[in-house]
């Protein structure tokens, strides 16, 4: 495959190098607690995935077909834009729980 | 719908999903608000990078600003863009991250796996865990100074 089509994959391993790092250096325990963190990424994932097959249909973005993957799924969403949804997600939790970690402010989920 | 009416519309949902649906009212926190200010900064990174190499192009038709061109970057900045993308691309992603952050607070809140907490950095010192030997006088198993000792 031309490496090019990684383009899209790339900058998601961009941002999963500016995030991961977190987990181990503030001690953030998302990776760990692996139900919450799976269980928090499907209502943002379906509803994402909902706009961007409209946004597709609808012609308001399209993607470069030498700079993505090249798999599909329903509604001509490419496979790239699915894990966006799920690195993004990952990375927004990251960050807030390094901040928690570093300054202790409460977030109301404390038992 | 264009794609600036649908950020404002995905916003005003997301946080009517904070406040009054999950209740998680993060918006009204400051460990909400610093958060984002990292994120966003980042997502100018990695947004500027999806449309400045082209990956995404835009229509100008659904935008504030125009098309993205059919070669070379769009605007860096103006015509509706900020850091090669369209500013509907801020609402998209508050939309996104605090959609995303509300559901995992959320669950923490409804007792899915709420602990362990966060913290603290490794590089700051952890206390001690309390000796299963000390005794249960208050002194955590350490000999009082002005005691006799006999």
């Amino acid at each position: 495959m031309d490496p090019g089509r990684w383009s899209y994959v790339a900058v998601l391993g961009f941002v999963l190098i500016g995030c991961l790092w977190l987990e181990f250096a503030l001690r953030t325990r998302v990776l760990v607690r692996t139900r919450r963190l799976l269980a928090s990424m499907v209502i943002p994932l379906l509803v994402f995935y909902a706009w961007d097959a409209y946004a597709v249909a609808s012609g308001h973005w399209t993607f470069d077909p030498g700079r993505i993957l090249g798999v599909h799924l329903p509604g001509a969403v490419p496979i790239d834009e699915v894990l966006f949804f799920l690195v993004i997600p990952l990375a927004s939790i990251l960050t807030l729980e390094a901040v928690r970690s570093v300054r202790g402010w409460k977030a109301g989920d404390e038992p | 719908m264009t794609y600036t009416q649908l950020g404002v519309l995905g916003v005003i949902l997301v946080v009517v999903f904070d406040l009054w649906a999950a209740r998680t009212r993060l918006v009204t926190r400051r460990l909400f608000w610093v958060s984002y200010a990292i994120i966003v900064f980042f997502q100018l990174i990695t947004n500027g990078m999806f449309t400045g190499f082209g990956i995404v192009r835009y229509s100008g038709d659904a935008i504030i600003g125009g098309s993205s061109p059919a070669a070379g970057p769009p605007a860096f900045i103006g015509d509706g863009r900020l850091a090669f993308a369209p500013v509907e691309d801020l609402l998209f992603g508050f939309a996104l991250v605090l959609l995303s952050l509300s559901c995992w607070i959320w669950l923490g809140r409804r007792g899915l796996q709420s602990t362990p907490l966060a913290g603290p950095p490794i590089w700051r010192r952890t206390p001690p865990p309390p000796s299963p030997f000390a005794p249960f006088d208050g002194t955590n198993g350490k000999i009082p100074p002005d005691s006799n000792n006999i």
